[in-house]
């Protein structure tokens, strides 16, 4: 089984990657861009073949590890 | 005093902290691996500056979570102080041991250059070799050293009077200009409510020799080694 | 796939850029037909980077021995005896043509691959330098090239925790197909703990170190042979990419053996991996050596025999392993988590035997292919250099102007901007940081210390190739001196075109010439390098950029001196103008900056009044009568006061320089230099150099805000720091 787990920053917060982004996007004349945020993309395989626990089990990792919770969001995804 | 000194894999500074540790106490620290599960008994735990396992993730994210972090969690609990500095703020901080967090500078680039800080508390060990408002000059040299937090949060900090440096001109000036990442009210280095922690981006070791251009460091080594001996 | 099998084609030879001839010389070795994995090896072994078979003729006439030498060119860096039983261990090499494709990872890359070339040595690396060339600021990649090399080598440099502390860039359009990425590496090791890559013991372990081997960096040429079929493009990444903590790491578990007695030889896996490592390893000890390819650490899955040869996966190493030492070897890496396989053994066979999956897949003899690596003389021509341009042919344009223009001109502005962006100060021993004559970085623990310089002005090579290649090394030379160092020795990257073109390799002679020259008569050898040739896009070459980097050694670091003016009062004095007619223009930024001129043969260099000249500056920053010392170099004697006075924040009041003016402050003769001294100190030291046959010249005193000449006209500092600090952030942020 596979996760995918999504991680962006909350809204508020500063994003000066997506900011930097966004600004270049600009200039290279794409105007009609905006709110470009910046976020990380993680894969997993997982041995879990429930589908509930293994997302429950990522949703862990995610408050544990992989996310920042002080300024970042996450979403999981399991997928077979 | 005694000193511990935590050595991740990528800690860069480790070497550096232990110099400046032993120019003011006469006697090296203790070098600990972050696999070890047991600290030597001592009064200040240092957290160095560097690349824990490569700032992969987020910086310090995976350091915090080393064998080794559960026991200078426990020891902070005891009462035991933690200096982390640069990558050693961010691990601490990921460990849940200060509130905030610390982002990406606003121009996006590591940036490696002397800032002047003014000393905001001279109350704690750490700052017993400064005065208060005392303007001080110490590198900086990082990507990732933007403070951020919430609002709240932020206010409980101020209130509390958490801060224990903040990036300003030459003259103590708390200015846009004279903060170089961003940082949230120009913090460059705070305590826990208590005092017993203090996590900041500059390096005052490496400003703790006169060879190397400047000696403001090392008074918070010796500041120190006062304070707690 | 199995390239065992397969014939080799003519194309095959081909796109593994091997001649004709060079075939036939093959067939005669093997005595048989090769397979594609013993093409592939010969290739990379006969290739230029691994043979130098352009230019080895011409190496070979490089003075590379002293009684300080202890390891000359050869091994994976050279070797200088820095006395107290210490060493000091450094090389230079490009990464160009990868930067330019993927600067951040090419440029990253290019300081790991320079790093372990010391490491692998016995030496922890102090200092890492960098030699950079880019195309015109108005070429519409040289932006992101700038950001992308500089965030490259930062990003790697920082994390792995050796200072960048210093360097060189220049622009031209001539690098904007082809930008020059040069990066060096500085190690410090105790006499009696190097390392050397010479394999010995038949039977002893060959053991890899470091990462996985995955499909990095296999020759693009090779890539496109149609044996790998269809899908292969997506499973090739030809960039590789580097992993500075895996790097880190890999030093650390490195230090922690070689303080052990477990190493008998050690060797980085740099260019074409596994095959040059292995190889070099064997041919250098006159042994053979059998390798299990299924043995070898692997990242991707179905890896061909051909592929784990050619792979350039970063941070790896070979190390052969005295006898019964693998256990304590092995727990190390571990410790680090660092992958760790013996893959293979010594033999005396003399042969290279690769076995995958059982067989026998690839059979050289070693000393053959090694002997019979091509060497050429490629015929040349000499440069045709221009005449002498006469200041009296020059515009004289209002200083003030030309100052002005010439401190926020592109090779003269500040570089803060880029060495802001690399941790210049971890290891806490840079005691000059970027932005002086040369880095100074203290020996750990002692009160002595590192001079290093880089260096190169392409446009007066490219003018005149021999007196271009005196240059450089004499202006690495004249830097260290100027912090107070003793040169020792050099590294030299040479930069060239295309070396089948007659004019190309008259260059590459002649600059060599040059170098050797400069060498011999300032007793400053070269022990290591690196040759990066065919440097060309669309047949354009670009400027001959032979980077030196030089290496000094203070004594004394409290007798370290920096370009910054001190204290209002002191006297400065202008040391090695020759009392000719007039300044040297031909060449000068004066004339390429102002006047849109890039003619006329480049200043001189006269090697015995360089040397007088530097040791006499030398002995008074010994005898510590110097305030501030600069060497002089781009635009000449009027640039230098005005560095010196930004350094310091402190104006100068000049006499009158002399005539014609322009080339007086502009001009860029060679071998000289602008001290100041306590106003009571003049006199003996004039009195001095005069002594020793040594020009000098009082020519004014410090003080102020303003750089002002005799006739009352000045400038002020605050105006020409706005212009010299305000070119690169303005640059870089898109705004000019």
């Amino acid at each position: 089984m596979k996760a995918r787990v999504h991680i962006t920053l909350k809204n508020g917060v500063l994003d000066p990657q997506g900011k930097a982004v966004e600004h270049a996007l600009h200039g290279l004349g794409f105007g009609g861009v905006s709110g470009v945020r910046q976020g990380k993309f993680i894969e997993l395989n997982l041995t879990s073949t429930d589908r509930v626990a293994a997302k429950k089990e990522v949703e862990d990792m995610c408050r544990a590890l992989l996310a920042n919770t002080v300024i970042e969001n996450y979403a999981v995804e399991v997928v077979d | 005093m005694k000193a511990a000194v935590i050595v991740f894999p990528g800690s860069n500074c480790d070497r550096d902290i232990a110099i400046a540790l032993e120019q003011s106490m006469g006697k090296p620290p203790a070098m600990v691996w972050h696999r070890d599960s047991e600290l030597p008994k001592v009064d200040l735990i240092a957290v160095p500056g560097g690349f824990s396992y490569g700032d992969y993730l987020r910086c310090g994210a995976m350091a915090a979570h080393s064998p080794i972090m559960r026991e200078v969690k426990r020891a902070a609990e005891k009462g035991t102080r933690i200096l982390g500095i640069c990558n050693g703020f961010q691990v601490i901080t990921e460990a849940g041991l200060l509130d905030g967090v610390l982002m990406r500078n606003k121009d996006l680039r590591f940036i490696c250059k002397d800032v002047h800080l003014r000393v905001e508390d001279a109350k704690s060990p750490f700052t017993a070799g400064y005065k208060k408002d005392e303007v001080i000059r110490v590198p900086i040299a990082h990507a990732e050293g933007n403070f951020f937090t919430d609002e709240d949060t932020l206010k409980r900090i101020e209130d509390k009077g958490m801060v224990a440096f903040r990036y300003a001109t030459p003259e103590g000036d708390v200015t846009q200009d004279a903060n170089p990442n961003g940082s949230l009210n120009n913090i460059a280095g705070i305590f826990n409510d208590k005092r017993t922690v203090l996590g900041m981006m500059p390096h005052p070791e490496r400003l703790s020799d006169p060879t190397l251009g400047g000696t403001d460091g090392r008074k918070m080594f010796d500041g120190l080694v006062e304070a707690l001996s | 796939m199995n390239h065992q099998a397969k014939k080799i084609t003519a194309e095959d030879v081909k796109t593994h850029g091997l001649s004709e001839s060079e075939y036939a010389k093959i067939l005669e070795i093997m005595g048989r037909e090769p397979n594609l994995v013993e093409l592939g090896i010969f290739s990379v072994m006969w290739s230029e980077h691994c043979s130098y078979k352009s230019s080895k003729k011409w190496l070979k006439t490089l003075p590379t021995t002293a009684p300080w030498v202890i390891c000359g060119p050869g091994e994976n860096a050279g070797v200088i005896d820095i006395g107290d039983g210490l060493a000091a261990i450094f090389k230079m090499e490009s990464h160009n043509h990868p930067s330019f494709i993927e600067p951040y990872q090419g440029a990253a890359t290019g300081v790991g691959g320079i790093l372990r070339d010391v490491f692998t040595m016995g030496a922890r690396p102090i200092a890492n330098m960098n030699a950079l060339r880019f195309g015109s600021p108005d070429h519409p990649k040289t932006r992101h090239l700038v950001s992308g090399v500089v965030s490259g080598i930062g990003g790697y440099g920082n994390c792995v925790g050796v200072p960048t502390v210093g360097g060189e860039v220049n622009f031209h359009p001539s690098y904007n197909g082809n930008i020059l990425v040069n990066a060096m590496t500085v190690g410090l090791a105790d006499q009696d703990k190097i390392f050397y890559s010479a394999a010995a013991g038949a039977g002893n372990s060959v053991v890899y170190v470091g990462s996985k081997t995955g499909r990095d960096g296999i020759h693009g040429a090779t890539m496109a042979s149609a044996e790998f079929g269809a899908d292969s493009e997506e499973k090739r990444p030809t960039v590789q990419v580097g992993d500075p903590f895996t790097e880190k790491l890999l030093i650390e578990a490195c230090m922690e053996l070689m303080a052990t007695d477990a190493i008998q030889s050690i060797q980085d896996m740099g260019a074409a991996g596994l095959t040059s490592s292995s190889f070099e390893m064997a041919s250098k000890g006159g042994m053979g050596v059998e390798i299990d390819l299924d043995k070898v650490p692997q990242r991707e899955e179905n890896m061909t025999a051909y592929e784990m040869m050619l792979s350039e996966s970063q941070e790896r190493m070979l190390i052969i392993l005295k006898p019964g030492k693998e256990d304590l070897a092995r727990k190390i890496f571990e410790k680090w988590e660092l992958d760790f396989a013996v893959i293979g053994t010594l033999t005396t066979t003399g042969r290279m035997v690769l076995k995958h999956h059982g067989e026998v897949v690839g059979d050289l003899p070693i000393d053959p292919l090694a002997q019979a690596s091509p060497e050429y003389d490629r015929p040349w021509v000499k440069t045709e250099v221009d005449p002498v341009v006469k200041a009296g042919d020059v515009k004289d344009i209002d200083w003030r102007h030309a100052l002005r223009n010439l401190m926020g001109c592109p090779d003269i502005a500040s570089r803060r901007w880029i060495w802001e962006q690399y941790d210049h100060m971890v290891m806490a021993d840079t005691a000059q940081r970027p932005g002086g004559d040369a880095a100074v970085v203290r020996i750990h623990d002692t009160d002595r210390a590192l001079a290093i310089s880089t260096d190169c002005t392409p446009r007066y090579v490219k003018a005149d190739p021999f007196e271009g290649g005196k240059q450089a090394v004499a202006e690495t030379w004249r830097n260290i001196t100027a912090v107070g160092g003793r040169p020792l020795a050099i590294t030299d990257n040479l930069n060239f075109g295309n070396p089948t073109k007659p004019p190309i390799m008259g260059q590459i002679v002649e600059a060599i010439r040059g170098i050797g020259e400069a060498c011999k008569a300032l007793d400053y050898p070269v022990i290591s390098g690196n040759v990066s040739l065919y440097n060309e896009t669309d047949g354009k070459p670009i400027l001959p950029t032979p980077a030196i980097g030089g290496v000094g050694v203070l004594d004394d670091i409290d007798r370290m001196t920096t370009v910054a003016f001190k204290n209002a009062g002191d006297v400065v004095i202008l040391v090695g103008q020759a009392d000719d007619a007039e300044g040297w223009l031909g060449q000068s930024l004066y004339l390429r900056e102002l006047l849109s001129r890039e003619d006329g043969a480049p200043p001189p260099v006269d090697l015995a009044h360089e040397r007088r000249v530097g040791d006499f500056v030398r002995g008074l920053m010994h005898m510590g009568m110097i305030t501030a010392c600069h060497d002089l170099s781009d635009g000449g004697l009027a640039v230098g006061l005005a560095e010196m006075a930004l350094a310091g924040n402190l104006g100068c009041l000049l006499q009158d320089p002399g005539t014609p003016r322009h080339s007086r402050l502009f001009g860029e003769d060679q071998g000289r230099y602008v001290l100041t001294v306590k106003a009571a100190d003049a006199d003996t030291v004039l009195a001095e150099a005069g002594t020793l046959n040594v020009p000098a010249k009082m020519l004014g005193v410090t003080g102020g805000r303003d750089i002002v000449l005799a006739d009352g006209t000045s400038v002020e500092i605050a105006e020409l720091r706005q212009l010299h600090e305000g070119w690169f952030p303005t640059y870089m942020s898109g705004k000019s």
